[in-house]
């Protein structure tokens, strides 16, 4: 159990995001929910923030000077009820934690990031996506109602019938409404913890654009990882891989045996002293990236693969981010709409011959928003890609690429972002007035705060 | 906040008027700065100074701060903070050079520049570290200069002040880690400004904007000590070795 020591200088230390960039100290407690009132009763002038796993790319889970919270909490805690098919769960649980729970007994969770290493807190305060979003939305469309603990302390139940615009203010809030202690959640029934999936290797960015906005109805998951560094006729290429939760009669005899079965292993760790750089440069980037396209199939279907496999290949090597040395990384990820197709081939285009090296970028289409003022998805283009921290005229690059972005009417996700304006922001996020006086009402105080929102100007 | 890419979005400048001081600021500047404050003695040429940095979405203020005056200082601080919020980087870019032939001799010439120079140094510099301490975050740009590194005959006074405030800077420095504060000394040798107006330039003389270049890289590289030009690392790590006798007549400038 946490001791309560106010913020006194005993739990100082410095957070960063998952990007590694630009540290900053806090005042750091773990607390269980029942204590959380009375620990931010203690924070001083500069606030309180809950922290899930640090997964965001920035500085979205930073409050420098301040005090940060993490919940504690057990996945044992969670209530499944089978019927309604949802989950009630303390948002300091995480995905991994969950699915581990939830696999066996034949539900899913409604959306899933590229990492299972976030807390529900996280996934709803960043109303975070998956590759089933041209379905079936964000996680902030599968929450029934949530727990909130506000700035004065005390506690209110919200849901998208009960005080509407507060749980909306909350679903992308980035958790400058209040401390989600738990939530109830809708779930997917799965008969197998398989998937099918259908991989194609699509040659340029036309050729991506059309399959995609053709074919991806007929998939629940889809997504593409493009290689960044294809330039001239070949810009754009990538493998498009969709996907479904495999039924029982697509499972072959052994599978059978336990159609069930989930327990994903962490197969190796980054060391933690890698040589800045040392790993990742522009030559080995381009060598992986052509490797990976060659090895991947021309056309295959209906191949089973396992969900880790499938949804967080990335999680097979613990804290990978460390390959990109000490200036760390930054992710850039942004939305543009339908019809801006030609702008997402500019933002490639200058990316490919920029010589920042990058792994695998991510290309989805997105479906239909939801009623949050800061949801990030709406209906068109996301690209998310990751760039070394050290990369030569990064700033002005990605500034250029704001640009294009904002003046295509797309926006930047606030879970990626370290490095964009409160001009950008405001631009990109034309309901942000709206929401500042839901969050105004609930918390005149500016007790919420953190990095981010003092960098982008939402707590001014 | 400072951004990813580690660009202030607050910047103070301590003797606003300064060329050095200047060029830094210019240096950082990013699309993401959102205000420089100037904090001058003189207020009429810090506004000639702020009229030429501002553009676009930057507001660049002009306040009142005499480095003499240290009691005055965490107020002016405190008012910078209480309009514009954190402080991401403070630069001290405020020192006078002082006649080094009169400076020698005279008790009265001597202390002012020692008081402005040092002790208004280390008390603004302290008043900056307090807020930055409280804040979690922020980076100090100290001013130093190789004129602490081996202190010259020709101006001891100017000479001993900035050993000083280098020595103080990096003890500093040290005790900040810890609460996320990052210090940085900046020693350059002579610099084309105000300040050397008229006087033989030394070998290996440079400009503010070339000082203003190695301290941004320095600041993103997380540096505590940089040399402008960077050769003078290794000019001073051997001319602090040279025997007593031979260094007193070496042609310095
Ligand atoms: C490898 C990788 C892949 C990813 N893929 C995707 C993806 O496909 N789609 C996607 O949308 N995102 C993706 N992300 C981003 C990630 O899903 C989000 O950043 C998510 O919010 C992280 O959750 P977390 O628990 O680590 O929260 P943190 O990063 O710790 O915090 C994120 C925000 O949530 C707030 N918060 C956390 N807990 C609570 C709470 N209990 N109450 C109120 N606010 C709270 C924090 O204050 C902060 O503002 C990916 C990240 C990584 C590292
Ligand atoms: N130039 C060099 O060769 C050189 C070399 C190494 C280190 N440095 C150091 O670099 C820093 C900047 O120098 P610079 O070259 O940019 O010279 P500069 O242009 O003369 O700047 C010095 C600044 O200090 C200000 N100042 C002096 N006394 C002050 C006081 N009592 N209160 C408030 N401000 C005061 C000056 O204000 P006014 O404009 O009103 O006079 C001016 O803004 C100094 O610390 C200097 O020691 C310079």
């Amino acid at each position: 159990m946490a001791i309560l020591t106010g913020v006194s200088m005993q739990n100082r230390r410095p957070l960063t995001g998952w990007g590694r960039t630009n540290a900053t100290v806090a005042e750091v407690i773990e607390v269980p929910n029942h204590e959380v009132a009375a620990a931010v009763k203690e924070a001083g002038p500069r606030g309180a923030l809950v922290r899930g796993l640090g997964r965001s790319y920035g500085d979205a889970a930073q409050n420098a000077g301040g005090l940060v919270l993490r919940l504690l909490g057990s996945a044992h805690q969670a209530v499944l009820d089978p019927s309604l098919a949802t989950v009630t769960v303390p948002a300091g649980v995480n995905l991994d934690e969950l699915l581990r729970v939830l696999v066996p007994r034949g539900f899913f969770v409604p959306v899933t990031p590229g990492t299972r290493f976030v807390t529900i807190g996280g996934a709803i305060a960043s109303d975070i996506h998956g590759k089933n979003h041209h379905v079936e939305g964000s996680f902030g469309n599968h929450v029934r109602a949530l727990t909130l603990l506000l700035a004065d302390g005390s506690t209110v139940v919200i849901g998208p019938q009960q005080q509407p615009e507060l749980f909306w203010a909350t679903i992308g809030g980035m958790g400058l409404t209040g401390v989600i202690l738990d939530a109830t959640v809708g779930l997917l029934p799965i008969e197998t913890s398989r998937m099918s999936v259908d991989t194609t290797r699509i040659p340029d960015l036309d050729a991506l654009f059309s399959a995609m906005s053709d074919g991806d109805d007929d998939f629940r998951y889809s997504v593409a990882w493009i290689d960044p560094q294809a330039k001239g006729r070949h810009l754009g290429r990538s493998v498009l891989g969709r996907g479904d939760h495999a039924r029982l009669d697509q499972l072959g005899p052994k599978e059978l045996l336990s159609p069930l079965a989930y327990g994903p292993k962490q197969l190796a760790s980054v060391p933690p002293l890698v040589p800045p750089m040392g790993v990742i440069n522009h030559a080995t980037v381009a060598a992986f990236n052509e490797v990976w396209y060659r090895k991947a199939p021309l056309h295959r279907e209906g191949e089973l693969k396992g969900i880790a496999g499938f949804f967080h290949p990335l999680d097979m090597v613990s804290r990978w981010n460390r390959v990109y040395g000490s200036s760390g990384m930054v992710q850039y990820q942004f939305v543009v709409p339908f019809g801006e197709e030609e702008a997402m081939r500019t933002v490639i285009e200058r990316l490919s011959v920029s010589g920042a090296a990058s792994f695998l970028a991510v290309l989805k289409r997105f479906g239909a928003g939801n009623d949050s003022p800061l949801s990030f998805p709406a209906p068109g283009w996301t690209l998310a890609l990751d760039v070394p921290g050290s990369a030569r005229g990064l700033a002005d690059l990605l500034h250029g690429l704001d640009r294009l972005v904002l003046d295509a009417g797309g926006r930047h996700y606030f879970a990626k972002d370290g490095r964009t304006t409160a001009a950008a922001i405001r631009q990109g996020y034309p309901r942000l007035e709206e929401w500042k006086a839901v969050r105004d009402s609930v918390d005149p105080e500016h007790v919420w705060q953190s990095d981010l929102s003092r960098r982008l100007g939402l707590t001014d | 906040m400072d951004n990813a890419l580690g660009e202030p979005q607050t910047i103070l400048l301590l003797g606003g008027t300064s060329d050095i001081g200047l060029a830094i600021v210019r240096e950082v500047l990013s699309p993401g700065a959102r205000t420089v404050v100037l904090a001058c003695r003189n207020v009429e040429k810090g506004e000639l100074a702020a009229a030429g940095l501002r553009h676009g979405g930057l507001a660049v203020h002009v306040v009142h701060f005499n480095g003499s005056d240290t009691a005055s200082h965490e107020q002016v601080i405190a008012d910078v903070v209480a309009q514009h919020g954190d402080i991401d980087l403070a630069i001290l870019a405020f020192a006078q050079l002082g006649d080094g032939a009169v400076t020698s001799k005279d008790v009265q010439a001597a202390s002012e520049i020692a008081h402005v120079n040092f002790t208004g140094t280390v008390s603004a510099t302290i008043a900056v570290a307090n807020r930055m301490r409280g804040q979690g975050h922020g980076a100090i740009v100290m001013l130093s200069s190789v004129a602490g590194e081996r202190v010259r005959a020709a101006n001891p006074v100017y000479g001993g002040t900035k050993a000083g405030i280098d020595g103080f800077a990096q003890g500093l420095g040290d005790a900040l880690a810890a609460d996320g504060v990052h210090m940085m000394v900046v020693r350059p040798g002579f610099v084309h400004s105000a300040m050397t107006q008229g006087l033989k330039a030394a070998p290996f003389s440079t400009t503010p904007e070339q000082v203003a270049a190695v301290t941004a890289k320095g600041l993103r590289a997380g540096r505590r000590t940089v040399w402008a030009p960077g050769i003078l690392r290794y000019v001073f790590s051997a001319l602090r070795h040279v025997p007593g006798p031979v260094w007193r007549r070496l042609p310095l400038g």
